[in-house]
């Protein structure tokens, strides 16, 4: 819906990127880019999950359909897990569906994962301008977004 | 059609000064279901609930939206006035447009921040729409606690939890309390002896009706969750009947064998029946069976013939008991780095080179020389004594990256103890840095310094050997940039403090974690230092890193005091973010099963009435599952779902970007 507000703010491509996120690492993370007054590209929208471990690949696929350009997963780092192992379990389900997705046609560079910790609002800020660049040089995803169409018509 | 409202919060110019907030109000009002919405100043403020109580009642809302500040602060403040109002407190959500968007989009013309306001109230309205009204799950508590390990935090956490007149089982697996500090002499900073502030803590709960006192035992097993354990405790057959033996020593005197002791780290013996000290807690000994004739040859048989009430019991077995318990008080402690691993100090091959723990029992007036200091070669009383720090601590290569942390202190100690008791005598501490923090501590190695005369060398020691009766202790001293030999007759090595042997074995055995050097993991370093991921588990005393006994104690008391506040109430309530089975779904492929970090998902036979079985499906214990919703996105045929975080939730704020 507000991808004609953010072509009229600037006149150029701007793309809108998804963050699956857990509540206690990156969420707290991004928390804390705004209680420190850091400043970073607008373009994503945080999705939040209890657990990296509670994203579910379909989720991912949903919101390319739904128009994101590029999506983030990210959550604690290797063995800080609120839940002790719920990032394994994420980062397993990843390595599998990563081929998954470059063999379904998306641009592996859409998609990226990270850890980023609670205290680590600076990597947030550098991760989400620079997933935002990287999008932004590959141009709008429209194949998933026709999907969508069709499925709607 | 659902009725919602939607709050969206200026708060002052946090965020009105990015976001528009009354066209993020006007933009929402547009959408379907949403029946009210509005700006305001500052919602969390009384006049700001007070406005959302009033109207979710006026305006007869099933649903409230509050766009305004991280849920992270706020999220209970406004479930709790939803809930006052009569709203479900999990129909209540917040978009966070201030930490996730005004303080981090500084346009000044509020048009970046508007445009991405609006989103993130679009898709938290759309998640809310979803959200099903969720109850806080109650679990009954069973009100008993019960502690491992008897060391001071153990003791300590017993008699705080007794004293707040909850029931206790204290496993001990030694056949006496007391732990470590039964062995020291005197305690750093104050010189008290230690067996003098010890023995009256275990005498306490030796007397104390509500401490169950399991000694010479050991947990095997613990199944349940939070304020309901089933524990397993295997007690090693003592061959003495407890309920018989009054403890009058008999056995121990007339018993013709011996082994070393355990508890004088082997400087000396004890009989084969033995107790380990004398003011052991139960006072009852236990037969070393691997080194009694009477089990390996079928002789002697001494002490069942002196054994007045005819207490001695070479049949008897282990016994399993098992105990229901509410919470766990993991207190099982440390031990020292065995001295195999010291070469270079010669420890384990000289005679004459110690460690602190046996100085400790040196020192000790009940110890194997009655206080007076001899060294072990020959008995003799040493002049000249070499101590030397960080053994083993601070030393990657030896794998103890930590520093020990009680060495600094306890080390000033052996010198002050050595030096009052040999008058004429000199100590040399090798030492890295003295770190020394705590009430009264710097004070104390100062003393140990100035009045005691202890000599300190700022340096690494390279090498140690014997030579005519003595050990020559060849180290640096960087202060004065000399290499310095000293002849010394004893050398006393500060080695570091470990995790006991198969620490990580009985952290399995519970389900706690601990770091790689096998110490226990508490929740949260600073905030929840007492607690473990496994709720209703806590941790006191040196298991979960060294410390002294003040700080063990300090633990002892904290862990008791969240067991206390556990069991006020017979039941406890929890956040409903619980993973659910649809049971017609599930095909019991059981991956779920394997997915739980915390085995919270059991596989379930449905049988009738007959008892025939008619199926399997996963079954979530409400109890144990901590809302992580691994297993959801495990699950292939989805048939499991996370209260709170469904996939109709999330798939609806997708839908919504
Ligand atoms: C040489 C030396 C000198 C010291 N001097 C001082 C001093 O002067 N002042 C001071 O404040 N601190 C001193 N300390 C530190 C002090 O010893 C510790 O702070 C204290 O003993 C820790 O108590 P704890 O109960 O945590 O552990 P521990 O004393 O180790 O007790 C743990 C208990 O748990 C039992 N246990 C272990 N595993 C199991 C199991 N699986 N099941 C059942 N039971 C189990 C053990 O048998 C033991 O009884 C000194 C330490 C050393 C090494
Ligand atoms: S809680 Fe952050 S990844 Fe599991």
């Amino acid at each position: 819906m507000s991808e004609h507000a953010q072509y009229e703010q600037t006149g150029a491509f701007e793309p809108k990127i998804m963050a699956f996120v857990c509540n206690w690492c990156t969420y707290a993370g991004a928390d804390l880019a705004g209680t420190s007054r850091l400043e970073y590209r607008p373009n994503v929208r945080i999705i939040k999950l209890p657990c990296t471990g509670r994203i579910d690949p379909l989720f991912i696929i949903k919101a390319f359909e739904n128009g994101a350009d590029g999506v983030l997963v990210s959550g604690c780092h290797p063995g800080d897990c609120h839940y002790t192992t719920g990032n394994y379990h994420a980062r397993r389900r990843w390595i599998a569906f990563k081929s998954l997705m470059e063999f379904t046609g998306i641009d592996m560079r859409r998609l990226h994962f990270s850890w980023v910790s609670a205290s680590e609002a600076i990597k947030w800020v550098d991760l989400i301008n620079g997933i935002t660049e990287e999008v932004k040089i590959l141009g709008p995803f429209v194949e998933y977004k026709g999907l969508k169409g069709e499925e709607n018509g | 059609m659902a009725r919602i409202g939607v709050f969206v919060c200026q708060c002052g110019n946090n965020i009105e000064g990015t976001v528009d907030t009354k066209k993020v109000a006007e933009e929402a009002q547009k959408l379907p279901g949403v029946v009210y919405s509005r700006n305001y100043k500052f919602m969390c403020s009384s006049p700001g609930q007070e406005m959302l109580k009033e109207a979710i009642k006026k305006h007869r809302l099933d649903g409230v939206l509050v766009s305004a500040c991280s849920p992270h602060m706020h999220e209970k403040t406004f479930r709790k006035a939803s809930d006052a109002a009569g709203l479900n407190p999990f129909r209540c959500e917040m978009a966070n447009i201030r930490e996730q968007c005004s303080w981090v989009h500084h346009d000044r013309t509020k048009k970046t921040g508007t445009v991405k306001g609006n989103d993130l109230t679009r898709m938290a309205i759309e998640r809310l729409k979803r959200n099903r009204p969720l109850k806080k799950i109650n679990i009954p508590v069973t009100r008993r606690a019960l502690v491992i390990g008897g060391g001071i935090a153990g003791i300590q956490a017993a008699l705080d939890i007794a004293e707040g007149g909850r029931e206790v089982i204290l496993v001990e697996r030694e056949p006496s309390i007391g732990g470590n500090m039964a062995r020291l002499s005197e305690t750093f900073p104050t010189m008290d002896c230690s067996q003098c502030i010890l023995t009256p803590k275990m005498v306490e709960v030796e007397l104390n009706e509500k401490i169950k006192l399991y000694a010479y035992s050991e947990v095997e097993k613990v199944d349940g969750y939070i304020g309901n354990f089933t524990v397993r405790i295997r007690r090693k057959a003592k061959y003495v009947d407890e309920d018989l033996c009054t403890g009058c020593g008999e056995c121990i005197e007339k018993c013709p064998f011996k082994a070393g002791s355990e508890f004088e780290l082997g400087l000396t013996s004890r009989k084969v029946i033995y107790t380990p000290f004398p003011q052991s807690v139960p006072n009852i000994p236990v037969i070393d069976a691997p080194n009694c004739p009477k089990f390996q040859k079928d002789k002697c048989g001494a002490c069942a013939v002196v054994c007045g009430p005819k207490a001695i019991d070479f049949k008897q077995k282990d016994t399993v008991v098992e105990e229901k318990v509410g919470a766990v008080v993991v207190a099982t402690g440390y031990q020292m780095m065995p001295n195999e691993r010291f070469g270079e100090y010669g420890y384990g091959r000289f005679k004459d080179v110690i460690s602190g723990m046996q100085f400790e029992r040196l020192a000790s007036s009940s110890g194997p020389t009655g206080g007076e200091i001899r060294r072990p070669s020959d008995g003799k009383v040493p002049e000249t004594v070499v101590f030397i720090q960080c053994v083993g601590s601070r030393d990657e290569a030896k794998g103890v990256s930590y520093c020990s942390k009680v060495c600094c202190m306890y080390t000033a100690k052996h010198t002050m103890l050595f030096r009052h008791k040999v008058k004429s005598g000199q100590a040399y501490v090798f030492y890295m840095d003295i770190r020394a923090g705590g009430k009264r501590y710097e004070e104390f190695v100062r003393k140990a310094i100035e009045k005691d005369g202890a000599m300190y060398l700022r340096g690494r020691v390279s090498r140690v050997y014997e030579k005519d009766g003595k050990v020559v202790v060849c180290g640096a001293d960087t202060l004065s940039n000399s290499q310095v030999e000293i002849e010394a007759d004893m050398v006393v090595l500060a080695t570091a403090v470990v995790s006991r042997k198969g620490s990580d074995g009985l952290a399995r055995t519970i389900g706690i974690g601990s770091d790689r050097h096998g110490f226990y993991n508490e929740y949260h370093p600073k905030l929840k230092p007492v607690e473990t991921v496994n709720a209703g588990i806590y941790l006191a005393g040196a298991c979960m890193g060294p410390m002294d006994i003040p700080e063990s104690v300090n633990m002892g008391s904290a862990a008791a005091g969240k067991v206390l506040g556990l069991f006020s109430s017979e039941e406890m309530a929890r956040e409903p973010i619980v993973a659910n089975v649809n049971e017609r779904v599930c095909n019991a492929c059981w991956d779920c099963v394997v997915a739980c970090p915390y085995s919270a998902i059991e596989r379930f036979t449905v049988k009738n009435g007959q008892g025939d079985v008619m199926g399997m499906h996963a079954k979530v214990n409400e109890g144990v599952c901590q809302g992580c919703g691994v297993c959801v996105a495990a699950c292939r045929s989805k048939a499991i779902d996370l209260a709170g975080y469904t996939d109709e939730q999330v798939f609806a704020a997708i839908n919504a970007f």
